[in-house]
């Protein structure tokens, strides 16, 4: 294992916290919290994909300092941000309960991000058709996850 | 939810009784597909286009390889809960057996084999507008797919919908292959041809009756999702906002107009609609621009 995927394996467990370890509100707190990262996920890709698309002119600064957020972003230790009784049917969240008892899949997707943002921020400094190609891939990962572990929006 | 199960008795007992003889399950003449040959790679994009591979993979099957059409997704609705059944090349447990004509009756009128309606669940209230060519390429397509021995299991509904010949009131009132938008140009066409046919994007982004039948009044204006939590999107350009190419970036890529990225069923749609040539997507996001 490289110490990068070390890092990222522990970075992504959900792990089962007991609610009574934290005060009130830390519930949602949390959720804001990874909405948040997810936010940024957006936000970088928004910057990456308006290259690829044409929509604006390639800049490999700018691109190479999306892509490092995207990394970034993705390889922040989230454990303590998914808590016990946070998902869709106990709290304000769009996240399924089956994240909790599906836990290696869960990693298995987030680490699936991780590799998708590494190979990014390896091709974004050179040129846009790398962010073109790497593009799917992220955007593959992130859509695996919804697809699996996130409710509809109301 | 009483006057509901009134006003549903009410139909299932006209159904049968005055229409009975009206709502036979319909099917084509048995040399209705002579001449017809078929082609294996447009009934790839056809296969994809419609999105059989969504509902009739296992649950929770990651979409790698050649898919295998086992069945077993569950579908729940107000009348119960439906489950995919097993539409593989095996013999016995899938359609092996299935001639083309067999498959045109499923996907146009929504007729077994033997002679039975179909529930709705099977969206052929959307592919009753394929054009029969395309069916016989999609049935060369499905052959060429592995087989799986699992069987089909039984529906979870209960009186009166478990009886199937009671879906022919419900067909004789609602079952319609007209467009419902029109289509002044090719492309619009195309872009019609795969929503309204293929497709079947009315039958998620559509409100229902209280019958399930489609609210064609709120064609694409949304509807509650039916897993019970959420809503499917309104995707009429007026509400949406998005442009042609934000619409055409999202169904290749999955990303909305602000990168965020598509969940739930619509990410098995955005797989299909991905493996789509470029003007295909093309012509959707311009169908959905021209709604109303
Ligand atoms: C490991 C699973 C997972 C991965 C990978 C993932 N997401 Fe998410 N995402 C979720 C879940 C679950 C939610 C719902 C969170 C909640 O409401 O508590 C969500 C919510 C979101 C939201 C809505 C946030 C809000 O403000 O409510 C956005 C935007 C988003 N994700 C974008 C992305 C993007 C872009 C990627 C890829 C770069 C991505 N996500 C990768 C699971 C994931
Ligand atoms: C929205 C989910 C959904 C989609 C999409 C879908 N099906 Fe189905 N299909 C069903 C369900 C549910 C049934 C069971 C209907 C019934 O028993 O009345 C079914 C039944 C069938 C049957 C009858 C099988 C039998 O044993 O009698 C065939 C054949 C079939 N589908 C083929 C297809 C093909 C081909 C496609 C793509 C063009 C497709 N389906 C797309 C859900 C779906
Ligand atoms: C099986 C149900 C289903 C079918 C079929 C379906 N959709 Fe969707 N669609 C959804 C859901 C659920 C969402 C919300 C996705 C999410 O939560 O990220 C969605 C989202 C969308 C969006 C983005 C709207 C937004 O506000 O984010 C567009 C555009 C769209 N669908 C178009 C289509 C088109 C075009 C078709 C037909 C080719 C189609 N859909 C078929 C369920 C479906």
């Amino acid at each position: 294992m490289t110490r990068f995927t070390k890092l990222t394996a522990a970075a992504l467990g959900l792990t089962l916290l007991g609610g009574a370890a934290f005060a009130d509100g830390h519930i949602d707190a949390a959720i804001k919290a990874r909405q948040a990262q997810m936010q940024l996920y957006g936000f970088n890709l928004g910057v990456l994909g308006a290259m690829a698309k044409g929509d604006v002119d390639y800049d490999a600064a700018t691109a190479s300092a999306a892509a490092d957020n995207l990394l970034a972003a993705a390889t922040l230790n989230a454990s303590i941000m998914w808590p016990q009784g946070s998902d869709s049917g106990a709290a304000k969240s769009r996240a399924k309960a089956d994240m909790w008892s599906n836990y290696p899949d869960v990693q298995a997707k987030g680490m699936a991000l991780v590799e998708a943002a590494t190979a990014m921020q390896a091709a974004a400094g050179g040129g846009v058709e790398g962010i073109r190609g790497a593009i799917g891939a992220v955007g593959g990962a992130c859509g695996a996850c919804h697809k699996a572990y996130r409710e509809p929006s109301s | 939810m009483r006057r509901f199960l009134t006003n549903l008795t009410f139909f299932v007992v006209l159904g049968f009784a005055v229409f009975w003889f009206i709502t036979r399950p319909e099917s084509f003449a048995d040399d209705a597909l002579a001449g017809l040959t078929a082609d294996t790679s447009r009934g790839e994009t056809v296969f994809h286009a419609a999105g059989c591979a969504s509902c009739h993979t296992a649950p929770g099957v990651d979409s790698k390889g050649a898919p295998v059409l086992s069945g077993g997704q569950r579908f729940p609705s107000d009348f119960g809960t439906f489950i995919a059944p097993n539409i593989s090349s095996d013999p016995t447990h899938g359609i092996g057996e299935w001639s083309a004509l067999d498959l045109a009756n499923a996907m146009k009128f929504g007729t077994s084999p033997d002679g039975q309606h179909y529930y709705p669940a099977f969206p052929y209230t959307s592919y009753a507008r394929a054009e029969v060519q395309d069916i016989v390429d999609l049935h060369a397509y499905l052959a060429t797919l592995p087989g799986d021995a699992t069987p089909s299991q039984p529906h979870e509904v209960g009186f009166p919908f478990n009886i199937r010949l009671a879906m022919g009131g419900w067909k004789f009132l609602f079952f319609s292959d007209e467009w419902t938008i029109g289509a002044p140009n090719e492309q619009l066409e195309r872009g019609r041809y795969l929503v309204e046919a293929l497709g079947h994007c009315a039958e998620c982004h559509t409100p229902r009756g209280p019958l399930g039948n489609l609210d064609n009044s709120a064609w694409l204006t949304g509807a509650p999702d039916p897993s019970g939590k959420g809503r499917v999107p309104d995707i009429t350009p007026q509400t949406l906002g998005w442009s042609e190419g934000d619409l055409a970036y999202y169904f290749e890529s999955g990303f909305t107009p602000d990168f965020d990225s598509s969940g739930g069923h619509m990410a098995h749609v955005v797989e299909n609609l991905g493996k789509l040539p470029a003007q295909d997507r093309e012509a959707i996001a311009a169908y959905l621009i021209a709604l109303p």
